[in-house]
């Protein structure tokens, strides 16, 4: 038996560490929180303002530039998450599941708004708020999903306990997703087959593709901010009194 | 190993004589949500012919949930389940042991009662061996399944309704395909592929549910 001589990078196990995220976070976290209001600002200005209207849709297909951002990150994050959680649960590392448990807020959020906007935009488009098709079916499972771990997140007063926990819920969320999502889609669709996807051509014009991706990107980094800025206040709760933590420029003020 | 699941197999079992409110229980609860449906919807029997396939999956799925909160939680009262994780025997071992017997329990009653309420819901005849099939295939899923749950929410106050909010999104799948395939047997269509779906389904599950639970058991 010869012993593997493959490791992970050493940044790896140096992410694992409280005091070195929590360093590595604070410079990271200006840069994301820039590009997000960039990002966002230009995107939502070029989409609302200046993208042409759709030939069909008129002006409500505007929408889509909140929409299918928040579809598209709820899906994510919950990936997200689940990765996160895996990291912690094989590599027993606590930051890791706080990265986890700081997912679940945000992504729920994100799932929330995406089924909002997209009631809203069903209205003008198939005549109704809410339709049981497939795609709006999953992504309302998928907030019920979010809505299980948020609920034994606050069950579980143990922060060390809950993130175990929500590392396994999410990596079994995640191994259901696809089985939800293909089962709900033989039973019942309606919905548009996507019109992004990174692999194919876009079917719609570039004016309006772009300010698109814009969006989803400036959500990513947005996204990316806040559960920098959430993971970093768990630290500060767990190490409170910790000497690095006392001694550090973003509490001393220095 | 075998003889370890055994014996828990047949120890639980002898806990649930002893107790025999525990297995009757959510078989009433069962006959009650089925009863509830005509009395709240219609007694029509065009209309309930219709929706049986979807109410009698609705209601095992919900009979399978309340029973499944005492799958650990007895033992983790009393201390056995300590004992049980500390044995020589992998978690994922015990994990099946018992919701095996949970099965046996919960699940086989059902089974066994599912013809009478298909007559009472005007079910066509044609469709009952085919509900009888797919919940023989699809309650060991919903059993597997829960046992997750069951696991993660041991030892937190107030587990019951936790357990039905973290549980019942990943059941949406086997009651797609529980509830149409009887709907297709209902119209004389064929029914291979949706059991070969939910016995895909029940495989998954008893590959990665063991694992998952007995590791959200030693949290």
């Amino acid at each position: 038996m010869t012993e593997s001589s493959w490791r992970m990078p050493r940044w790896f196990h140096q992410m694992g560490s409280p005091k070195w995220f929590y360093g590595f976070a604070g410079i990271l976290q200006p840069w994301f929180a820039i590009a997000a209001l960039g990002l966002l600002t230009w995107g939502a200005v070029w989409g609302l303002a200046f993208a042409p209207a759709d030939y069909q849709q008129g002006n409500s297909f505007r929408i889509m530039y909140v929409h299918v951002p928040a579809a598209i990150l709820s899906q994510s994050i919950f990936l997200g998450m689940a990765v996160a959680g895996a990291v912690g649960l094989v590599w027993k590392m606590k930051v890791a599941f706080m990265v986890a448990r700081s997912c679940i807020a945000i992504g729920a959020t994100f799932t929330a708004i995406a089924l909002v906007t997209g009631a809203i935009w069903g209205k003008p488009t198939w005549g109704a708020y809410w339709v049981w098709d497939a795609r709006l079916t999953s992504t309302l499972v998928l907030f019920f999903l979010y809505a299980g771990i948020m609920a034994l997140n606050q069950a579980i007063s143990e922060r060390h306990i809950a993130g175990k926990a929500t590392a396994i819920l999410a990596i079994v969320g995640t191994i259901n997703i696809p089985i939800i999502k293909y089962s709900v889609e033989w039973w019942n669709t309606l919905h548009q087959s996507s019109s992004f996807t990174l692999t194919a051509k876009p079917s719609m014009p570039a004016e309006m593709y772009l300010p698109l991706l814009l969006t989803v990107l400036g959500s990513y980094c947005f996204f990316a901010l806040v559960v920098l800025m959430r993971t970093r206040s768990q630290i500060v709760q767990s190490q409170s009194g910790a000497s690095w933590l006392m001694q550090h420029r973003d509490i001393t003020g220095a | 190993m075998i003889r370890f699941m055994w014996a828990i197999v047949r120890r639980d079992l002898l806990l649930v004589a002893r107790q025999p409110a525990e297995m009757i229980n959510p078989l009433v609860f069962f006959l009650l949500v089925i009863a509830l449906f005509p009395l709240g919807v219609s007694p029509e029997a065009a209309l309930l012919s219709q929706t049986a396939a979807g109410v009698i999956w609705v209601a095992a799925m919900l009979a399978t949930l309340l029973s499944l909160e005492l799958l650990f939680k007895l033992d983790h009262d009393d201390g056995s389940l300590e004992q049980l994780l500390l044995a020589p025997y992998p978690s994922w071992s015990l994990v099946l042991a018992k919701v095996f017997v949970h099965w046996l329990v919960s699940g086989l009653p059902l089974i066994l009662i599912s013809p009478l309420i298909a007559t009472m819901l005007f079910l066509p005849s044609q469709a009952v061996p085919t509900l009888m099939l797919s919940l023989l295939i699809g309650t060991p899923t919903l059993s597997l399944l829960g046992a997750i749950g069951a696991a993660l929410v041991t030892g937190v106050r107030g587990g019951g309704m936790l357990l039905t909010l973290l549980i019942l999104p990943l059941y949406v799948p086997v009651i797609i395909f529980g509830a149409s395939s009887v709907a297709a047997a209902a119209q004389g269509m064929a029914i291979g592929g949706y059991m070969a779906l939910l016995a895909a389904m029940f495989v998954f599950a008893l590959m990665i549910t063991p694992w998952a639970a007995g590791s959200a058991l030693k949290l």
